[in-house]
């Protein structure tokens, strides 16, 4: 059950060449290696983090006290969007499906790269021009673009909002757009055509499922806004007049067709995590994930009906079909209950060790199920309409994404030793973690309260108003905690290089990328176990329970049903 | 394969059924019109990979008792690097880059993409780059 092959049947593979190719920045610029462009990707998020991070701190300290001149109110414009644009598109995508995914999907499968490795190289290059197209917005007459991440018409007609930066906020999303095109492609067609034998659909980790669906999910929503930015680019300057009511337009289109992307990139950017998630909780809980198909279902479910709750976002424009989009949008909290339940039960009795990741991962459900219970208020058309465009909508969402950028750490502690060889200290990650924690609940709480308090959001002066003061001072302490929380990431980084040598399995991991050596060789795999379960690693090392399978932890089944 | 198959064609057929639902709810065009595109964008692939599911043995990726000898033989061709990608990259940089400050940067725009799009494909023929 648990052989292994010698190592030149698996190299026969594929043609094995390049153990000797360039190193150093040629490395960077031609390397078509799935882990060294997901490091690439790793690295170029992380910048964007720090840049959004920057803006964030910023607009908060901006917004501390009222009346506060910091900053202008034509920057305060161009920083919130650009807060939100590097957030989004630069950072948290790209992190979720470019950096992670990248090195981790082939591995777990036992591909010996991406399906498309020049394509995946591609890839990283229109994200980088795309950031930087973005982000040269500063540099040029005018300013960045200052709409807001969401671009409404009729704002962002070229009279309401002429200038470079605004076409340079297209471009860069243009290329960035294409960026992850090319990425769903390549994912999709890596994890239906490079699995390895005995890697069937049910066989594969639940990280790889949740990266199949972010995969479908680019595909179905990205040339939604690929189209939407030359429709948008051709009102500013061709004449045009699809967006804007003068040329018998219908301005509500754009909002229309930036949510249908919208929404679904949300789950572009919470499936992933989701899947980083899962995959730490089991190996820290030291158990098989709990209700593995019926984690796999609910993926599938919620990327379904992603596709159907866009308008969402738009209850208050008084066009849209409101018990459709609400009823679609209160669906979603089943199959993310579903998931919340088998996070537990993979923890349930298990022997819980609190790693750093383990924290990481532990912050986020709590942090998430904030995000996700204020979430289902503002599904409600009657509470929407009441909390829609004040500071309780900006702290639903930052429940969400800080809850995604702990995972996302925690996925970092979780993988960073497989891509580089080496730990990371604990003591600092746990410093790290609990000021990223804490600081997100008492930067997130004040902001609930300031928004059913009426404040509105995107306004860069606020009147001494006594019931906001105190509660803007404590967003702004936990902006702060946030930002210490990533300068102790950074440091750790310095402080642990190349400190403590992983090894090539740290944390008795249960999938394939900790049967190959860390980093892994070009082409991943010197040797490969039978693949019988979801957990082929494990089973390697522990042969006396290798059919323990499916979440019934120490019933050992003799013989598994077939899956495929 | 035909588990792949069936996840797509789920999919779209969960979309089919809830842009008929939206529709003939709100007749609202625009939206009705991106859900059907996402339905046919479930159903080309996957009615595909469906026909192909029932012409083919399945693969040892889909055979649960597969060992890895089945798997032995050449799997396809990785190149291990290629300058190709960072120019076609640095040719669309340069076309986007024309959208804002002037048509004539399309001149090194498209320069480059073609020069990459030749290169690149020029270098597939010869079996990857070495
Ligand atoms: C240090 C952590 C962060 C702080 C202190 C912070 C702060 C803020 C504040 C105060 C606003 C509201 C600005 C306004 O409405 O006037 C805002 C908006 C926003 N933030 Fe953050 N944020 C942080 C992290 C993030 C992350 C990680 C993401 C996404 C991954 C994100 C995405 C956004 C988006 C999309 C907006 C909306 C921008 C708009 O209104 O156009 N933020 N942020
Ligand atoms: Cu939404």
């Amino acid at each position: 059950m648990t052989d292994v092959l010698d190592p030149p049947s698996v190299a026969e593979r594929h043609e094995h060449h390049e153990e000797h190719g360039p190193t150093g920045i040629l490395k960077w610029l031609t390397s078509t290696d799935h882990k060294v462009i997901g490091m690439s990707y790793t690295v170029t998020s992380i910048v964007m983090l720090v840049i959004g991070g920057a803006f964030a701190e910023l607009i908060r300290a901006q917004l501390t006290t009222p009346n506060n001149n910091l900053v202008s109110l034509a920057q305060y414009n161009e920083l919130f969007t650009m807060h939100g644009s590097v957030m989004i598109y630069l950072f948290m995508g790209p992190f979720a499906f470019g950096a992670l995914a990248n090195v981790i999907v082939p591995i777990q499968i036992g591909a010996p790269d991406m399906a498309f490795p020049r394509l995946n190289a591609l890839s990283y290059w229109l994200y980088l021009t795309g950031a930087i197209t973005m982000l040269s917005g500063f540099f040029v007459a005018g300013g960045a673009a200052n709409f807001g991440w969401v671009a409404y018409a009729p704002l962002s007609n070229s009279v309401n909002t002429p200038g470079a930066g605004a076409d340079l906020w297209i471009g860069g999303l243009l290329l960035t757009g294409f960026s992850a095109i090319f990425t769903g492609v390549n994912i999709t067609a890596t994890i239906f055509y490079l699995r390895a034998p005995g890697m069937t659909m049910f066989r594969m980790p639940i990280f790889t499922w949740n990266m199949l669906i972010t995969a479908i999910l680019i595909l179905l929503a990205f040339p939604v806004l690929t189209a939407g930015l030359i429709m948008l680019y051709c009102d500013r300057h061709f004449g045009t007049h699809i967006f804007s009511v003068a040329g018998g337009g219908v301005p509500v289109l754009w909002q229309n067709i930036f949510w249908f992307w919208g929404h679904p990139e949300v789950y572009i950017l919470a499936l992933p995590v989701f899947g980083m998630v899962t995959e730490i909780i089991a190996v820290f809980s030291r158990k098989p994930v709990f209700g593995y198909k019926g984690m796999i279902f609910a993926t599938i479910t919620i990327g379904a009906l992603s596709l159907g709750v866009w308008a969402h976002h738009m209850f208050t424009t008084g066009t849209v079909l409101l018990p459709f989009f609400s009823i679609m949008s209160l669906l979603i909290a089943v199959p993310t209950g579903i998931k919340m339940f088998n996070w537990i039960g993979t923890m349930w009795r298990g022997e819980v060790w609190f790693s750093t990741a383990m924290l990481m991962a532990l912050g986020f459900l709590f942090t998430f199920l904030i995000g996700g219970l204020t979430g289902i208020y503002l599904a409600s058309p009657p509470l929407d309409f009441f909390t829609h465009d004040t500071y309780f909508v900006v702290a639903h969402f930052h429940s969400v994404v800080m809850a995604l950028m702990m995972g996302g750490m925690g996925a970092l502690y979780y993988w960073g030793p497989k891509m580089t060889g080496y730990l990371l200290n604990e003591k600092i990650g746990k410093a790290q973690f609990w000021l990223l924690f804490i600081g997100t609940q008492v930067f997130t709480f004040p902001m609930y309260l300031l928004g059913l308090k009426g404040m509105p959001r995107r306004i860069g002066i606020y009147p001494n108003h006594p019931a906001w003061q105190n509660l803007n001072d404590w967003a702004t302490v936990g902006a702060i905690m946030i930002g210490l929380s990533s300068v102790c990431f950074l440091v750790n980084i310095m402080y642990s290089w190349k400190k403590y040598p992983a090894g090539d399995n740290p944390w008795d991991g249960h999938t394939l990328e900790w049967f190959t050596t860390s980093p892994p060789p070009h082409h991943n795999f010197y040797r490969l176990p039978q693949i019988r379960s979801e957990r082929p690693t494990w089973d390697y090392n522990h042969p006396g329970h290798s059919a323990a399978a499916h979440g019934h932890a120490g019933e050992v089944l003799i013989e598994k049903e077939p899956v495929s | 394969m035909r588990n792949e198959a069936k996840l797509l064609l789920s999919l779209g057929s969960f979309f089919g059924l809830m842009v008929a639902v939206y529709w003939f709810w709100s007749h609202e065009n625009a939206g009705s019109v991106m859900m059907f595109c996402g339905m046919l964008l479930c159903f080309l692939p996957g009615s595909y990979y469906y026909f192909w599911s029932r012409r083919m043995k399945p693969r040892a990726e889909d055979d649960p008792n597969a060992t890895q000898a089945s798997g032995a033989g050449i799997v396809g061709t990785f190149p291990g690097t290629s300058i190709w990608p960072f120019t076609l990259g640095m040719g669309a940089f340069f076309v986007v880059l024309a959208l804002v400050f002037g048509i004539w940067l399309l001149i090194p725009g498209l320069g480059l993409a073609f020069w990459a799009i030749i290169g690149g494909t020029a270098e597939g023929r010869r079996g990857g780059p070495h």
